[in-house]
This record gives structure tokens, C-alpha cells and sequence, in this order.
């Protein structure tokens, strides 16, 4: 796997680069602003991009703008933000297209390894990878809607789903059968009434109803 | 006016007829004509205005013409003081006046500063014809003594030229003293009349005060902000790479003692834990997407992450300046932290709206309210940092709830 990283960050940069590299992933360019994370897209035409939310010049959104660019050039380029703090409004920007193979996670995930490689790799395979944390900050908001007949249970469900996981993942986080997780979804899929022949197809509607995009 | 120190008795005689005493007497001198002028112009204009009141044009143009005039008077009042006694008149400031003509021709009428102009056009005459005759007369007087005592002395008067000599002598002396004291005198009327009167300097002073003030406000919130950027760019960066290292140390380890596993495990926490606690801190100082989406995009966030629903309306059309989206920021982060910590609120509401100069923020709770200003530091501390933009913070809370917070600031 073909991958880009952009992190205005030296220390942390060599330390991504050294990791992906050691998880089996070519990092193909490791870049320190928007601007030469563009070039090295158009140049390398990676499988996966891996950027910061803040970096050069501006050290404001630059990373989020880029993401958005590279998204509206290649429709579908899976691409991982990682910001110092998780923000709705950021996650929404990214978001607003479609959600598969959209990742926004927290800049301390990386500390767990073997989960933030998960991550990359399910939003690599065109899935999707949204931090505990937005989600946690959207299920506080979303709450006067149909998502209120959802259970606490079905609503944790609805959580992982959104965070990206599978059923297997899902299943694993909240140690019940994989089974179950199917029976919660089910119930899900009925009380949001999304009747839809594909399945994968509600899985994205039921986020997209979850995340009210 | 500064005093030589004076050394010597010759010192002293001397700095008695010095450039000093001659320039106070051109001082007293130059303010007939000026004084003069002055009070005939003005009594002038205003018997013209008086007798042809009836026109009403005579009188208002009179008046166009008083408000063009006595400013200049005073300009050539000032740069006397300040070429012959090297008295430094402050000039009057300049309000700015609002509303149409005839509204700024009424409001320069009541100007106290105006009338206190003329008066000293009026009195002016008056001083410097009294102290310049004063002058002369002392001054003649000395000479003609002087040449009486020297005729006396020629002639052979004897001891009759005496008296004259010593008059001539005192009149000699008295005349630099005369000069000053018609100086001081004139000095006194101007320093008071066409100087800025106390008030002006009192509303001088809160101009100023109210600009450094500001100025003190945004260079705090501007050192937030370089705080929170430091962070970010140094100790967040390094930890984040220190915790991602003990990670990958923790899951490649594969024959060490379980001592040093057990070690590097606890690292790895501990780096996480000081991670989160540097990021909770760093956020409340200012938060990035303050400054980038401004006050919709960090509310947002705010009520989401909030303990308790919060339902948040933002209806801010054009950005206001970073320091009061800071303080708005501040207001609704506390407020919220309070509802959450001692409300016991169900749902909280909030509201920020521009309405022309005003930027309102409201804070409502369905809490047991009975919230006290003095009870605690918290809202004492909101009303500080809102009275530092000159905004204006009201609670309501009695007792059962609800609990209301409202804040309007003023921005641009």
C-alpha cells in the first residue's frame, strides 16, 4: 500500500514513517505543508493519504483544505485526517461528500498502534475511521429525532458503525455474538425505516441519518 | 516658566534684567495689540449679531464666524505664550461632532471650552493694557528720574538729585517685577481658559485609559493564543511521538524480562493520560477552530462535548473581533461548566446573536437556579472578563430555577 504523509512535525513525521514502514505500508513521500502534500499526490498517486489538520503556512486548517482538494480531484481517494482536537465542524467538511474512505481521528491514536493501523487500513479499503470522540460529541447533539427510539444499546452499535467497524468489530468492542450485533442492526435499520435492497448502502444511511449530514 | 538657580548677589542682579525679564515685557507689550483685536473682533461681531438679530442670518453668520475666529485667536494666544514665557498651552481637543450642520452649530454653542475661549479674549485687553501701561510708566518713570538726578547732578543740585537717583533706582528694579507679575497674571487667565478645561482632561485621560486598556486585553488573548500554539507545535508534537514510540516498543516486544515489559506498559499510559491532560488544558486557553470557523464552529463543539443536551444558536453574520469571539467563547464554556456542575439542568439553551454593535449571548437553563454572583469565584470571573470589552452581564436565578445568563458586549 502506497501511502502519503503530510505532518509539519518532524519528530512525529519520522516517527508515522518509521511506523507505517514496519506495519508493511510504503510511505512513498513524507511531506511538512499543504502545499508540497498536493505535488506529492499528483506525483505518486498514493492508495492511502495521511495528513494533519494544521500545518505551514497558516497553521491553521491547511491540512482539512488539502483533503477537501484532493477529495473534489479524485473521487473516492481514501484519505485519514489527524487532528490535535476532533471537531464536528471539521468532521462534517470532511464528511459532506460521502463517508467511505473518510478517516478524522485524534493525533493521540496513534499511541495505539495496532488499532490506529486498523483504522488506516479499513479507510484504505475505501471504509471509514471516525474517532470515538466525534462521535461521542455527535451522539451528546443528535438527540430529538428518530434516533430517540433507538435503544442505549442500539445507539453504541450505531456508534461503532459509525466509527467504521465491521460487524466482527463491532462485535469484539462489545463482546456479544456476532449474531446479536446483526439482530441490533436490523432493529436499527427498522426504527431509522431505511427498507433499502443493499445492505451496505443503509449501513451508510444510517450514519449518514446518525451524523445528520 | 523655569527659575535659574540663583548663585551670587550679582547673579541675582543680573538675572533681574536678564533675557527672561525683556522677553516677559514683549510678552505683556504684544498682548495689547492682540488683545485688543481680539476683544474688538468679538464684541464686534456680537453687537452686530445683537442689533440685527432680527435677520437671523446676521446673527448665525456671526456665529459661523465667532467659531472660525476664536479658534484662531487662540492659536496666535498660544504661539505668544509659547515664543516669549515659553508657556506650553495644551490645545483644546477637538470632539468630533455628530449630526447634521444645524445640530453641530448648537452643540459647538453649548461647547464650555468655546465660551471659555471668548472669556479670555474678553479679559485679555483688559490685562495687558493695565500691565503694559504699568510697565511703561514704571519704565518712563525710571528714565525720567534718572534724567532728573543726572540734571541735578550736573547742574550742581547737590543733594536734591538724591531722591530722584534712588527713585530712578526703584523704578529700575520694580519694572522687571511689575513684568512678571502681569505675565504670571496673564499666564494664570490663559493656562485656565485656553487650556483644556478638567473635564476635557478627565475625558482625555478615559480615551486613553480605554485605549491602553484594550490594548492590554487583545495582548492577553493574543499571548493565549501563542500559548496554545507553542503547545501544539512543541510539547503536544513531542509527547505524541514519546507515546506513539512506548506504543510500538509495546507491541514489538517480544523477549523481554516482564519487568521491562510491565515498564514500558505503564510509560506508554502514563505518556497517554499526560497527553490527554496537556490537550484538555491547551483547548480551554483558546481553541483553534476559534480562529479558524469562528464562534458557530467552537460552540458547536462545545455543546457537544457539554455534560448535558445543549441546544445552541448561532446567528452571528459578520465575524466580530478575536478578542470578544474569545470572550463569548469563554462566557459560553463557563457558563456551561457551572450548569453542569451545579444547576442539575436537564437541557441547556444557547443563543448568540449581532444585533448591529452588540454581540448578546444568551445562557438559559432549566436548573433549581438560586446562582449567586458572590457565592463563588466562576461568575465573578465571567463578569470581570466582560467588563473588560465594556459588556455588560445580567443573571437571573431565583431560587427553583430557571437560571438565565445574559451577556452583551459591544464590538464592530
Amino acid at each position: 500500500m502506497r501511502v502519503v504523509l503530510a505532518e509539519d512535525s518532524v519528530l512525529l513525521r519520522e516517527g508515522l514513517v518509521w511506523m507505517l514502514g514496519s506495519a508493511g505500508m510504503e510511505v512513498v513521500a513524507a511531506v511538512g505543508d499543504a502545499e508540497a502534500l498536493l505535488r506529492a499526490c499528483d506525483e505518486h498517486t498514493p492508495d492511502l493519504v495521511v495528513t494533519d489538520v494544521r500545518m505551514p503556512p497558516g497553521h491553521s486548517d491547511e491540512g482539512l483544505r488539502a483533503a477537501l482538494a484532493l477529495r473534489r480531484r479524485r473521487a473516492g481517494l481514501p484519505i485519514v485526517v489527524l487532528s490535535q482536537y476532533v471537531e464536528e465542524r471539521y468532521a462534517t467538511q470532511l464528511l459532506s461528500t460521502e463517508t467511505s474512505g473518510i478517516g478524522y481521528l485524534l493525533k493521540d491514536r496513534v499511541a495505539d498502534v495496532a488499532e490506529f493501523l486498523d483504522a488506516l487500513r479499513r479507510v484504505a479499503a475505501g471504509g471509514t475511521a471516525l474517532d470515538p470522540e466525534v462521535v461521542a460529541q455527535l451522539l451528546v447533539r443528535r438527540h430529538s429525532d428518530p434516533l430517540d427510539r433507538l435503544t442505549p444499546r442500539e445507539h453504541e452499535v450505531l456508534a461503532l458503525i459509525a466509527e467504521g467497524r465491521s460487524n466482527t468489530g463491532i462485535a469484539d468492542a462489545l463482546v456479544v455474538s456476532e449474531g446479536a450485533v446483526g439482530k441490533h442492526i436490523n432493529n436499527i435499520f427498522a426504527k431509522l425505516e431505511l427498507s433499502g435492497a443493499d445492505k451496505d448502502h443503509r449501513r451508510v444511511l444510517a450514519v449518514l441519518r446518525f451524523l445528520k449530514i | 516658566m523655569t527659575v535659574a538657580e540663583v548663585r551670587s548677589p550679582w547673579d541675582r542682579v543680573r538675572g533681574h534684567w536678564s533675557a527672561r525679564s525683556w522677553l516677559r515685557m514683549f510678552h505683556v507689550v504684544t498682548g495689547v495689540p492682540l488683545g485688543l483685536l481680539a476683544g474688538l473682533l468679538i464684541v464686534a461681531i456680537t453687537a452686530l449679531s445683537v442689533i440685527f438679530v432680527w435677520t437671523v442670518a446676521v446673527p448665525v453668520a456671526g456665529a459661523l464666524l465667532l467659531f472660525w475666529l476664536v479658534p484662531l485667536l487662540t492659536r496666535l494666544q498660544r504661539l505668544r505664550f509659547a515664543a516669549f514665557l515659553d508657556v506650553e498651552i495644551p490645545p483644546v481637543p477637538r470632539r468630533r461632532l455628530k449630526g447634521n450642520v444645524a445640530m453641530r452649530l448648537l452643540r459647538r454653542t453649548r461647547s464650555a471650552s468655546l465660551w471659555r475661549q471668548v472669556a479670555y479674549h474678553l479679559a485679555s485687553p483688559l490685562i495687558s493694557v493695565v500691565g503694559c501701561a504699568g510697565v511703561i510708566v514704571t519704565w518712563s518713570g525710571a528714565l525720567v528720574t534718572g534724567a532728573l538726578a543726572v540734571q541735578f547732578w550736573v547742574l550742581g543740585g547737590g543733594w536734591r538729585g538724591v531722591p530722584f537717583a534712588l527713585l530712578s533706582a526703584a523704578l529700575l528694579v520694580a519694572g522687571p517685577w511689575l513684568a512678571q507679575g502681569v505675565s504670571s497674571l496673564d499666564v494664570i487667565a490663559g493656562e485656565a481658559l485656553l487650556g483644556p478645561s478638567v473635564s476635557d482632561q478627565l475625558a482625555e485621560r478615559v480615551e486613553s485609559l480605554r485605549e491602553s486598556r484594550a490594548e492590554v486585553i487583545d495582548a492577553a488573548d493574543a499571548e493565549r493564543r501563542r500559548i496554545e500554539r507553542d503547545l501544539h507545535d512543541g510539547a503536544q508534537q513531542r509527547l505524541v511521538s514519546l507515546a506513539m514510540k512506548l506504543g510500538m516498543a509495546r507491541a514489538t516486544f517480544g523477549e523481554l524480562p516482564l519487568p521491562a515489559k510491565e515498564m514500558i506498559a505503564q510509560a506508554h499510559d502514563e505518556a497517554k493520560q499526560a497527553l490527554k491532560e496537556l490537550r484538555d488544558l491547551v483547548r480551554g486557553l483558546h481553541p483553534a477552530v476559534l480562529t479558524d470557523e469562528g464562534l458557530d464552529a467552537a460552540l458547536s463543539g462545545l455543546a457537544a462535548r457539554a455534560a448535558l443536551p445543549v441546544r445552541l444558536r448561532v446567528d452571528v453574520p459578520r465575524r466580530v473581533s478575536p478578542t470578544i469571539e474569545a470572550v463569548a467563547f469563554f462566557v459560553v464554556s463557563e457558563a456551561l461548566v457551572n450548569v453542569a456542575k451545579h444547576a442539575r439542568a436537564t437541557t441547556a439553551e444557547v443563543v448568540v446573536a449581532r444585533e448591529g454593535d452588540l454581540l448578546r449571548v444568551v445562557v438559559h437553563d432549566d436548573g433549581r437556579g438560586g446562582a449567586d454572583p458572590g457565592g463563588g469565584t466562576g461568575l465573578r470571573g465571567l463578569a470581570q472578563r466582560v467588563g473588560s470589552v465594556d459588556g455588560t452581564l445580567k443573571l437571573d436565578s431565583p431560587p427553583g430555577g430557571p437560571t438565565t445568563i445574559s451577556v452583551e458586549m459591544p464590538c464592530v
